[in-house]
């Protein structure tokens, strides 16, 4: 077994509305931030895990995404592995 | 009739549900620890209001994980009633028992007040009591009600009329200025294809009885009962 460290991003999906990026966006107009165009809030998650390979590391990430981490009805993600000593 | 209450840590409205089902409207009513396996015989499944589990990750998706969901999920799909009030509602979206998803107010503050609501279906187990059209008015408590979906799910939703709550005005006019967070078609409320599983934001409990200001969510109760 190796070690693997996994950093996922997700993002609302682009269909779906933003109130706090919405907000935020705002916030930095109002702070003079003029050229600012858009903003939307994700998440970040980083995990830690053991698998047989990066193949098998995904996989396992993929579950725990579809399971619990993510909710496809309103969010996307990206995952990046690395191995780790 | 028999009522269960299901407790997850971190619910607050469980009493108040505990209360208008077994002392005013006289059901045979149990609290339902999350950590049970095991449901008890009932004819209907309250899944209370509340912040379970801190509202961490989303809301309702830790919670939709408790042993006892597995009860309630196996007990929906055989027909038996189910309805979600608030964080309930959040927790019927997360296991998939609803179609759609909450995203936080398009205001992004938390919001309690009184609403107006229309009731766009009174065909169902949890709306016969009503009238089609009828106004009620019903406290919301949320930071997270903003309803959303795919197109084609909300397309369902209207064509079947799986809507059964919408946020109007006083007089019962649909606008966007009376929808309190951003709920995509002022949805307040929908229930299934089978019609046996309610999911709501506004609290029918807290206005059931006429000490605490208001009988207007009394109706949803009666309805259950018929």
């Amino acid at each position: 077994m190796e070690n693997f460290n996994a950093k996922l991003n997700v993002t609302l999906r682009k269909s779906v509305l933003d109130p706090q990026g919405q907000t935020v966006l705002e916030s930095l107009h109002s702070m003079g931030f003029d050229q600012t165009e858009s903003l939307r809030v994700g998440k970040f998650f980083e995990v830690r895990l053991k698998a047989k390979d990066e193949a098998d590391a995904k996989i396992q990430i993929d579950a725990m995404c579809d399971k619990l981490l993510i909710n496809p009805v309103i969010e996307d993600y990206t995952v990046e592995l690395e191995k780790i000593a | 009739m028999k009522a269960s209450v299901v407790v997850f840590p971190g619910s607050n409205c469980d009493t108040d549900c505990f209360n208008v089902l077994s002392s005013v409207m006289g059901m045979d009513t149990e609290f339902v620890w999350h950590k049970e396996t095991q449901l008890n015989k009932t004819d209907l499944v309250v899944l209370p209001g509340g912040f379970s589990y801190g509202d961490y990750l989303r809301t309702g998706a830790i919670a939709r994980f408790s042993p006892i969901m597995n009860e309630v999920i196996s007990y929906a799909k055989k027909g038996g009633k189910v309805i979600g009030i608030c964080n309930g509602f959040q927790i019927l979206l997360e296991s998939g028992l609803l179609p759609g998803a909450m995203l936080p107010n398009r205001s992004m503050k938390f919001i309690c007040k009184p609403v107006w609501l229309r009731c766009e279906n009174n065909d169902t187990a949890f709306t016969n009591k009503m009238n089609s059209g009828q106004l009620i008015q019903i406290p919301i408590a949320h930071g997270e009600g903003n309803y959303t979906a795919d197109d084609d799910t909300i397309q369902k939703l209207k064509d079947e009329n799986k809507i059964i709550f919408k946020y109007v005005s006083e007089t019962g006019e649909e606008a966007d200025c009376f929808n309190p967070n951003g709920s995509r078609e002022s949805i307040a409320g929908i229930i299934n294809d089978k019609g046996n599983i309610l999911g709501m934001m506004p609290h029918p409990e807290r206005v059931s009885e006429e000490i605490l200001g208001g009988v207007d969510g009394k109706c949803i109760w009666e309805s259950v009962l018929v």
